[in-house]
């Protein structure tokens, strides 16, 4: 990092008002700057972008539809209108790819975003208030934690006549808010404990107010942080579901059912161009996700705070 | 002498009126439980506070001087309410806030500020210096938009900070300025009564005197009243008009600051006094003062020792110290002290 230049103290009058350029910059831009200076972490974002964009412009990309079977040509070679040959039932593969990248960003993130939401509020509670209420959380955080989540998420879905995203991705909130919120509420906690908290209190301000103004800024950097890997984990999630077919059901494209076509030794064996994009998609949008996570992590790391 | 001290010299200290009382606190406790075995029960009591009264005059400084872990700042604490007492109350500008509820006590607290020990955890670093100097103003939904930012950078001149300081976030100032930006914070709702929680022991001997005196000028110019928490009696000499000495929760010495400094009454004062050092080449050898050593830690506040909790390291202590517990009395005028020596049947 670039120490700015010291000024000589003896050198400036203290009553005249000196006007020094430079930008004062608070906690949060010294972050993004420190960020912004993570190589490996912009490599990540610029992946991250490409594949958003993917998702978007997929209508642009192609002009097969995904879910046009044409049980004529099934498991056929990529040929020039097929890029990546078509599957079991004669779907276009390169445009169930493009497409299938939507289902498994969008259900990340909004998996992540409702367990942030969730994880937010009770972790943000059990933490600023302690006691009773703290309890009854935390063990119902264990009593979650406690249940395995194949065998509950496998029970809902088998229970749900038809699985959409919205249910797909309250499945994966609701059991995994337990993480975040046991994470909010060591952040809380330890925040509980210092002078800046019992000073926001002593100049009569609300609880509303110091969770708000003075918690949550503090709390900012490992709840950012925790959001972004668990996104990358909630594809993993989402794909591994698809595979074992237990996810967004056909005929919707998504990479993990797209996978789960290569379950056949045949395809497994002569069309790998059937499963490695998807399989490779799964991949580097995750590792790309990590890799802004980590990122993310050394930027807010109290460390390296700018002191 | 300034104006302030020299009108309390004469009138207040010598007749007090109840007119003149801005804090009243009475036979104040404040115990916290041990928890402990699986089911948290509670298995005994730190006894941080236990039993203090005393009132604080409009403009004057009350110096509070003890070991760490002798409850001062526990004191404190419990006046302003950031803690609840055990016991006993706590009378602010007439009105008993010691069992107010929370949101109640809100609106006395543009009154009543604190100023913290540490610099560096007192102040949120994530807020630029203005937004941490409004807050208080915001908080308390005092004055309009246009006139808070004109309080503020009023305040902040006030402290020696420049304008252009509020732009600034903390983390680039140093430790005394960091506690001129927390004077300014306290000081920015025109408070009454301001508790000084050690406010100069985290920083650098130079620093120190500059930032005592900028607060003993800000008291002057705005007629605040002060509660100095310290556990150096130097530190308190120069700004107290009147000190306490604490030990294990209880007051063993209240008097004028005069009266302190050179006629203390209890031997634990006294070994305070006696461990200052002193560079004095030319003093006569007769005039020296006898040192006093104190053998041994503060006894465990959870578990004090029975009647004077001093006996323990007391060079004078008989056996009635052990028995009873000694009052709190005015021995001679204003001058308080708990000691059984003084009280001979």
């Amino acid at each position: 990092m670039v120490q700015p230049t010291p000024i000589d103290p003896m050198s400036v009058d203290p009553n005249e008002e000196v006007v020094i350029d430079r930008k004062h910059r608070s906690p949060l831009q010294l972050a993004i700057r420190r960020f912004l200076k993570n190589k490996l972490a912009i490599v990540g974002l610029i992946v991250f972008f490409i594949i958003i964009c993917m998702a978007i412009f997929a209508p642009f990309l192609t002009d097969q539809d995904p879910e046009q079977h044409d049980l004529l040509s099934i498991e056929q070679s990529p040929t020039s209108e097929h890029i990546l040959g078509t599957d079991g039932s004669g779907r276009d593969n390169f445009s169930r790819l493009l497409y299938g990248s939507r289902i498994s960003l969008i259900v990340g993130f909004s998996a992540m975003v409702f367990t942030l939401v969730i994880g937010l509020i009770t972790g943000a509670i059990a933490g600023y208030y302690g006691g009773i209420v703290d309890n009854i959380i935390m063990r119902l955080t264990d009593l979650v934690l406690a249940l395995p989540f194949l065998v509950l998420a496998l029970t809902i879905i088998a229970l749900m006549e038809k699985i959409t995203i919205g249910i797909f991705v309250t499945i994966i909130a609701i059991t995994s808010w337990p993480t975040l919120t046991r994470i909010v509420r060591g952040t809380f906690l330890s925040l509980r404990e210092q002078e800046f908290v019992l000073g926001a209190r002593a100049i009569g301000a609300s609880d509303t107010r110091i969770i708000f103004k003075h918690f949550i800024p503090n709390a900012i950097g490992p709840i950012i942080v925790n959001a972004t890997l668990m996104m990358a984990s909630m594809i993993i999630i989402e794909s591994a579901l698809s595979f074992i077919g237990f996810g967004i059901p056909q005929p919707t494209p998504t990479w993990g059912n797209m996978i789960s076509e290569a379950q056949s030794i045949r395809i497994l064996r002569y069309h790998p161009e059937a499963w490695i994009p998807p399989g490779l998609g799964i991949l580097v949008t995750v590792l790309a996700i990590n890799f802004i996570g980590d990122g993310l992590r050394d930027a807010f790391d109290p460390k390296s705070d700018g002191r | 002498m300034t104006m302030i001290e020299r009108n309390l010299e004469s009138s207040n200290l010598d007749n007090r009126t109840d007119k003149d009382i801005l804090v009243e606190v009475k036979n104040l406790k404040k115990y916290f439980p041990i928890k402990g075995g699986i089911l948290k029960r509670t298995i005994g009591q730190v006894k941080a506070v236990d039993g203090v009264s005393f009132s604080i005059i409009k403009g004057e400084t009350l110096g509070v001087v003890g070991e760490s872990g002798s409850g001062k700042s526990t004191l404190g604490r419990v006046i302003l309410r950031l803690l609840d007492p055990t016991e006993g109350n706590v009378v602010f500008d007439d009105v008993d806030i010691s069992y107010l509820s929370q949101r109640k006590i809100r609106p006395q607290r543009k009154d009543m500020q604190i100023v913290f020990q540490d610099p560096f955890a007192s102040l949120n670093s994530k807020m630029s210096v203005g937004q941490l100097v409004e807050e208080p103003l915001i908080v308390q939904g005092l004055l309009s938009k246009k006139d808070r930012v004109k309080q503020v950078s009023e305040i902040i001149t006030k402290v020696g900070l420049r304008k252009g300081d509020l732009q600034k976030y903390p983390h680039e100032f140093s430790g005394g300025q960091r506690q001129r930006i927390s004077i300014a914070r306290a000081l920015v709702v025109n408070p009454k009564f301001v508790i000084c929680d050690e406010p100069v022991s985290a920083l650098d001997v130079s620093i120190q005197a500059q930032v005592l005196n900028l607060m003993k000028d800000l008291q002057e110019e705005l007629g605040l009243t002060y509660l100095f928490i310290a556990h150096d009696l130097s530190v308190v000499k120069h700004i107290s008009d009147r000190v306490a000495v604490m030990y294990l929760g209880r007051f063993v010495e209240l008097a004028s600051k005069k009266a302190l400094y050179n006629n203390a009454l209890h031997p634990y004062t006294r070994a305070l006094l006696s461990s200052i050092p002193v560079i004095d080449i030319d003093k006569e050898p007769a005039k020296k003062v006898e040192k006093i050593k104190l053998q041994g830690d503060l006894p465990s506040p959870a578990n004090p020792p029975s009647g004077c909790t001093f006996r323990t390291r007391c060079p004078y202590a008989y056996d009635r110290c052990t028995s009873e517990v000694p009052e709190l009395i005015e021995l001679e005028e204003n001058h308080f002290v708990a000691c059984h020596l003084y009280t001979e049947k």
